[in-house]
């Protein structure tokens, strides 16, 4: 009787996860991985084959977009953690007991206004007519208004400044639970600043360094308003090529092909990552 | 005060402020080489602010600290030779045993063969020569111990602090633990500075002991000076155990004073030199149980001129093996502890009892109350 009352309540607790995970990713990937392996031969006949992974491979600019995708992608998370690194510090092991939530609060912030509010803020900053160009217009720098709009440069301030979040709160998180004895310990032992930053703060946040990177990593390398937003058509991110297939060339079979190959691009990056760290997610992000 | 490299360690006046609290106030000292010296206070006492000061992370507001007679102000805690055991260790633990040892050579540029052999000897002298390999999580409270030790000791300090390490152990390890630190201090013939509010601790390990109390020293003395002669009443209540009355002086003269309690009892004392009292002033007496016999009432009792007397009723008997006392309630109804022996036969004292308590009165300990 307990025993069945245990196992009910198990199952009850467990559906709405199982059924989560079931409907909502594993439904839709083999629908995804079945549409991206039909191949259009005739209008309404289709036969199976891996010709639209072929087709990417035999198209540069495709898998180049994708190369690009990924390595501006890594700048960004690499940049995200070098800004975020010292700003988690800050809050988790300098700033006061009081100080800290007004702080975190404050990098909370931007979330409450939507992503495409955010992108439009940095258009009126940034477009020909905007804030910086007219400020510098005005203070005699330059002489004619300058587009700041619509370069990679633009694209990885807007993706840093959209994902820096992402990266602060895990490594506040790990770096909170330090012993500052530790740091003290590093000093007394004849440590100077950067040798405690390298052997003893840096090793000590790797879970949270690990996790930050992936969910950044994958936020960037997915995301779509910002990269088209603020690169335009320069931006050439891989989800406009799969916003392209499925939209404006109605090719749903390539498009379903081109989701899948940055999915396992995207893994590929995070699994290389880890190997070249010497990490593994179960001593990384399961602790942090 | 001069300053030789007699001294390992010497403190000029130093004080400390944390905006309107003075935590440590005015505090001069002298370590002679490789003594073990234990700061001993209750906590909140000033204590661990003082040793931060010594290892460099405060910066004392007046007053020297100086090292091997070099004064260390103007050095950053990575340069000063002292070396510091942290309260809970604070070993690395994404680094093994081996790791953490060799960090402060690999600070100091030692090249590899030399860590390895530094290593390994260090390893030795604290009898765990298979660990190195082990990483922290792995070790038991006491291995955890004597790494975060050795860890400090590869580096030959001038001074090792230790910020009351045995706080974390259990009782039974802690027990172990004292005589082990005390033979490593003499293995490695280094000065100790052991910081703690455990007395035990102290008086078992040390040299030489100071009381701290209120960011100042009440007194510096080997462990049986500060038990038998306390300078303060602090200290004579802090050190060990006691019975405690106060009261205000009856009458005296150069030998002997008489004190009467709140509660209307007469207690004669010694007088001590530099510190005698006159008749009206408020004194604070202390007796060691050890020192008050407890003899049941009616005996032919031989009262001497020099003993102090009282009678009660024994309260209960606290057996404890060597240590068994008895409580007594006196003629004013307060409890007083008197040491006894138990010996399982008919003589022992039992609960109800008449007794008659004496102790002679060069063992009243009095003080300006």
């Amino acid at each position: 009787m307990q025993s069945d009352i245990k196992r009910l309540s198990l199952i009850l607790l467990f559906a709405p996860f199982a059924l989560w995970i079931f409907l909502l990713i594993i439904v839709p990937h083999a629908g995804m991985v079945v549409l991206s392996l039909r191949e259009k031969v005739a209008p309404r006949v289709y036969e199976y084959g891996l010709g639209n992974y072929i087709d990417f491979i035999n198209e540069p600019i495709y898998w180049n977009t994708l190369l690009r995708t990924g390595s501006m992608s890594i700048l960004v998370t690499f940049l995200a953690l070098i800004i975020g690194f010292p700003i988690a510090y800050y809050i988790a092991k300098i700033a006061g007991k009081r100080s800290r939530g007004a702080l975190f609060l404050l990098c909370l912030i931007p979330l409450w206004v939507s992503d495409l509010i955010r992108a439009f803020g940095w258009i009126l900053l940034l477009r020909e007519t905007g804030v910086v160009s007219s400020f510098l217009l005005w203070t005699g720098a330059i002489n004619q208004p300058i587009e700041f709009l619509y370069n990679d440069v633009t694209v990885i301030v807007g993706l840093v400044y959209t994902v820096i979040l992402f990266m602060i709160v895990p490594l506040v998180s790990t770096l909170d639970g330090m012993d500052d004895a530790m740091v003290e310990a590093g000093y007394n032992l004849g440590g100077n600043g950067f040798t405690v930053l390298r052997r003893i703060i840096v090793p000590y946040a790797m879970p949270g360094i690990v996790s930050g990177c992936i969910v950044v990593f994958m936020l960037t390398a997915g995301s779509y308003l910002t990269p088209i937003l603020l690169g335009g058509k320069n931006s050439s991110w891989f989800t406009e090529q799969i916003y392209d297939q499925f939209i404006t060339r109605f090719n749903w079979e390539s498009g379903a092909a081109f989701g899948f190959l940055l999915l396992a691009f995207t893994s590929l990056v995070v699994w290389l990552g880890l190997k070249l760290t010497g990490q593994t997610l179960a001593n990384t992000v399961a602790k942090s | 005060m001069s300053t030789t490299d007699e001294y390992d360690l010497e403190c000029i006046g130093v004080s400390k402020n944390f905006s309107s609290v003075r935590a440590v106030d005015d505090v001069s000292f002298t370590i002679p080489k490789g003594s073990f010296f234990s700061i001993l206070g209750p906590s909140g006492c000033g204590k661990t602010t003082l040793m931060r000061m010594i290892a460099g992370f405060e910066t004392p507001d007046s007053g020297d600290i100086r090292i091997k007679g070099n004064s260390v102000l103007n050095t950053p805690p990575n340069k000063r030779n002292v070396k510091m055991v942290f309260q809970h260790l604070a070993l690395f633990p994404m680094m093994n045993v081996y790791e953490n040892i060799a960090y402060g050579l690999k600070c100091i540029g030692t090249d590899k063969a030399t860590i390895e052999s530094k290593v390994r000897d260090v390893l030795e002298r604290i009898s765990l020569p298979d660990v190195a390999m082990r990483e922290i999580h792995q070790l038991s409270g006491g291995q955890k111990q004597r790494i975060a030790i050795a860890r400090c000791m590869v580096l030959n300090p001038d001074v090792l602090l230790l910020d009351e390490p045995l706080g974390a152990l259990d009782l039974k390890l802690r027990e172990a633990m004292k005589i082990e630190l005390k033979l490593l201090q003499h293995q490695f013939n280094t000065t100790f500075i052991y910081i703690t509010h455990d007395q035990s601790e102290a008086l078992v390990m040390s040299d030489h002991v100071a009381i701290m109390n209120e960011g100042r020293f009440e007194q510096i003395g080997r462990p049986e000076e500060l038990y038998h002669q306390p300078a303060t009443a602090f200290v004579a209540g802090f050190v060990g155990d006691s019975n405690r009355w106060s009261g205000v002086v009856a009458s005296a003269d150069a030998q002997t004073l008489e004190v009467t309690t709140q509660a209307g009892l007469t207690l004669r004392c010694v007088q001590q030199a530099g510190r005698a009292l006159s008749a009206g002033q408020a004194a604070e007496v202390f007796v060691r149980p050890e020192f008050i016999r407890a003899e049941r009432a009616g005996a032919d009792l031989a009262e001497q001129g020099d003993q102090n007397g009282l009678d009660g009723t024994v309260d209960s008997v606290l057996f404890n093996g060597a240590n068994s006392r008895v409580l007594v309630r006196g003629p004013s109804g307060e409890l007083i502890e008197a040491d006894v022996v138990v010996t399982g036969g008919q003589g022992d004292l039992r609960g109800g009892d008449k007794v008659r308590l004496s102790w002679p009165i060069a063992q009243s300990m009095c003080f300006a109350g």
